[in-house]
């Protein structure tokens, strides 16, 4: 099987390609970019003349939701919404019911997602058994079931001890951890970043000292663990420097930032609205900024959508009872336009920080368009407008604050290795 | 979405009474004028007029309190309402009822109006944004967020002492972090134009950011209200003791309870206000509470007015929405 995507402007962070090219495809690879191959017919070809190529975006944490969870959403449903929002390939956390700790529960996500036709859905095991902190998770027997990395979440491991042999025993076997670096103590009440709207609405506060402090203690265990640390979604502008620190002693760290903490700070609470309940929390306008130069600069290395899809009941509730996330792969792309549009970073940036770094990151092939890549691409309409309705929503999750609102800016064609994955009607 | 959108109608009148936060200066005033016109009432031997005649008022205490219920009952009462007492505490939420189905239960009851008290901060603004179109909202105290007709009953206070507020400087003193009725005072009190507005306590009882809300904060009560026209202290929870946030009571009294001798400090003719119930000799000192300075009873009774008053304004803006 052949396809020609023509006429569209491809941006590949990875060549520094930014032009008007044709992308051939044959199988699960791509061929050729440029010109047409002398002598080549394509099966099928893809007018994308005001389009704009990039390689397939992915996400470090979706929340995937099944099995255990299915009244929010199911691995079928947000696998093909992913791939509607451009997404070729999906980390799926490990805080499903029953957790991720066992092949089993691998076995059941890739089987189903492969069913499903959407994106590519990769796991993420459990550091832990059941997340619980206190007795390790088989970590071989994931790395045989296929998971590209450990992770416990935000439920942190209160016991230092077993949080080093958590470590040290993940990089015996070779596995990055995901850490979601936070203080148990100084977050365990805590709703909102700490800080002029925790004090007016009445609201206890995370304060930023809670990742920073737990930053630091992780990269100490982990540098002495000989692990391969990835920070995610990291919230504090403070934190990005003790990154930076790392990296340039030239520590094996990496970093990323939920889109959401680009977008938004503290003050979108507005008065207690629901959708605005985040973890980590949006913090102050300032940690915003320093995470956006943390991306420009390369401090931070990925933007993870942190896709958090769920049912109507989970916001349906007062703040501090409401469920914490935001269903987000929907709105991705446009709303990572609209930050290269307020002037946060170039959009090559923004591609290469949702799709080349975090292939990296995952120590996988793509995120590249090159011959010999794998076929995982993402065409949209940059000038799109459409209106964020439920219906026009892939995911099982309406929980957006971009609800009902109007977005400029469209996925229109999604491949996943030379598969399409998502094809929006109107498209050449 | 701010508190305002919820509690305002589309002509800007209350229809909602859910937090001070947002509202005008003269919103704020028209309450405190018709509170005015409601107070001689409770000193007539006939105490009722009847302008909620017919209406239902259901009050929802999901958290256990006396002072507030009575009032809001009495007053409720006095404006001739039929009025219902709903301990939820004890019953349905403890069945594992969500809110949401709660509230679908009372409206079904066909009231009028849910006086709202609850532990959770925002349970009054989600309330107010889940009931059916008739039924107005008041908020009795919501977490650590707001309690209104608290922070009105207190600018009523100082109004009737001091007849102004633009010149005035007040301490607000104690436990701001977990207070709903500091955050209400510090909304009211800057709306209606007080020009030094200060909390005192120590950093583990005041609320990191407080000052973006407009007030300086002193950790030494004798710098804390130096000068000040109005004292207010807050009850301190037992609870602060075990969550390490203060070593003890003795310690507290000793460094921040209001004693005669520290209230020599503030200015002469200075008010001593408390929303009660107070804790003698762990925040205020008896000679103090039931000195001459001290209008702490009197707040008791002004709060009768003052709900009145919300309760008639938010019911009659509710009757006029209701004719158009």
């Amino acid at each position: 099987m052949r396809w020609r995507i023509h006429g569209g402007r491809v941006i590949d962070p990875a060549s520094g390609l930014d032009e008007c090219a044709e992308v051939w495809i044959e199988d699960q690879l791509i061929l050729a970019v440029g010109r047409a191959p002398r002598g080549l017919k394509a099966d099928h070809s893809i007018d994308a003349h005001g389009l704009i190529v990039t390689p397939g975006l992915v996400d470090l944490g979706s929340h995937l939701r099944e099995p255990g969870f299915e009244r929010k959403a199911s691995i079928a449903s947000e696998a093909r919404a992913a791939a509607a929002g451009g997404f070729t390939t999906v980390c799926c956390t490990p805080d499903t019911s029953p957790v991720i700790d066992n092949p089993t529960v691998v076995e059941h996500i890739t089987q189903s997602a492969a069913a499903a036709g959407g994106a590519q859905v990769l796991c993420l095991g459990a550091l832990t058994v059941g997340l619980e902190g206190e007795v390790l998770a088989e970590m071989h027997a994931l790395k045989r079931a296929g998971v590209v990395g450990v992770t416990n979440l935000e439920r942190a491991i209160k016991d230092t001890a077993v949080l080093r042999h958590a470590l040290a025993y993940a990089a015996s076997a070779e596995l990055t951890v995901f850490l979601r670096s936070e203080d148990y103590w100084l977050s365990r009440d805590g709703l909102v970043h700490e800080g002029p709207v925790s004090a007016r609405l009445g609201l206890n506060g995370i304060p930023a000292a809670a990742e920073v402090i737990a930053v630091y203690r992780d990269l100490t265990l982990a540098t002495a663990a000989g692990a391969r640390a990835h920070f995610c979604k990291l919230s504090a502008a403070q934190s990005i420097k003790v990154i930076a620190q790392a990296r340039a002693r030239g520590l094996p760290v990496s970093a990323d930032v939920s889109l959401a903490n680009l977008c938004f700070t503290e003050e979108n609470l507005g008065n207690f609205d629901p959708n605005f309940h985040l973890r980590p929390p949006l913090r102050a306008t300032s940690d915003r900024n320093a995470l956006r130069r943390g991306i420009k600069t390369g401090a931070i290395d990925a933007i993870s959508a942190s896709h958090e899809p769920h049912d109507a009941d989970a916001k349906a509730a007062p703040f501090g009872l409401t469920e914490p996330g935001i269903s987000s792969v929907d709105t991705f792309l446009p709303a990572l336009l609209g930050l290269v549009a307020a002037g946060a970073f170039d959009l090559s940036t923004a591609i290469a920080a949702a799709s080349l770094r975090p292939h990296r990151i995952l120590g996988r092939a793509g995120g590249e368009i090159t011959p010999g890549a794998p076929a995982d691409l993402c065409v949209f309409d940059p000038t799109q407008r459409w209106q964020a309705t439920a219906a026009e929503l892939a995911s099982a999750g309406k929980n957006t604050p971009y609800l009902n609102t109007e977005l400029t800016g469209r996925v229109v064609f999604t491949m996943v290795g030379g598969r399409v994955a998502h094809r929006l009607a109107r498209c050449g | 979405m701010s508190a305002a959108d919820v509690q305002l109608d589309a002509q800007g009148r209350l229809r909602h009474f859910i937090a001070i936060e947002g509202l005008s200066r003269s919103l704020l005033e028209q309450i405190l004028d018709n509170a005015e016109r409601f107070a001689p009432l409770g000193d007539r031997a006939v105490k009722k007029v009847p302008l909620l005649r017919g209406r239902t008022v259901a009050n929802l205490f999901f958290e256990p309190s006396t002072r507030t219920r009575t009032t809001f009952d009495l007053a409720a009462k006095r404006l001739s309402a039929d009025v219902l007492n709903i301990n939820i505490e004890a019953s349905s939420t403890r069945k594992g009822e969500s809110l949401a189905d709660t509230l679908r239960n009372l409206e079904a009851m066909q009231c009028d109006m849910f006086v709202v008290r609850h532990h959770i901060s925002g349970a009054a603004d989600f309330i107010a944004r889940q009931v059916a179109p008739h039924i107005s909202v008041i908020n009795g105290g919501d977490g650590r967020h707001e309690h209104p007709t608290q922070g009105m009953l207190d600018a009523f206070t100082i109004r009737r002492h001091k007849k102004r507020f633009d010149h005035l400087t007040v301490a607000i003193v104690g436990d701001v972090a977990h207070s709903r009725v500091a955050r209400s005072n510090i909304q009211a009190l800057k709306i209606l134009g007080v020009p030094d507005l200060r909390v005192v306590g120590p950093k583990t009882l005041i609320p990191a950011g407080v000052e973006a809300l407009g007030v300086t904060v002193y950790d030494d009560l004798d710098e804390g209200i130096r000068g000040a026209d109005v004292v207010i202290m807050l009850r301190l929870q037992q609870e602060r003791m075990q969550s390490a946030l203060l070593p003890s009571a003795h310690e507290y009294f000793r460094e921040y309870g209001l004693t005669t001798q520290r209230l020599r400090l503030a200015a002469a003719d200075a008010i001593v206000m408390h929303p009660g119930p107070i804790n003698r000799g762990v925040e205020i000192d008896s000679a103090v509470a039931d000195g001459v300075q001290s209008v702490i009873l009197q707040q008791v009774t002004y709060g009768i007015a003052v709900r009145m008053a919300v309760m008639a304004m938010v019911m009659g803006n509710q009757a006029l929405a209701g004719a158009h």
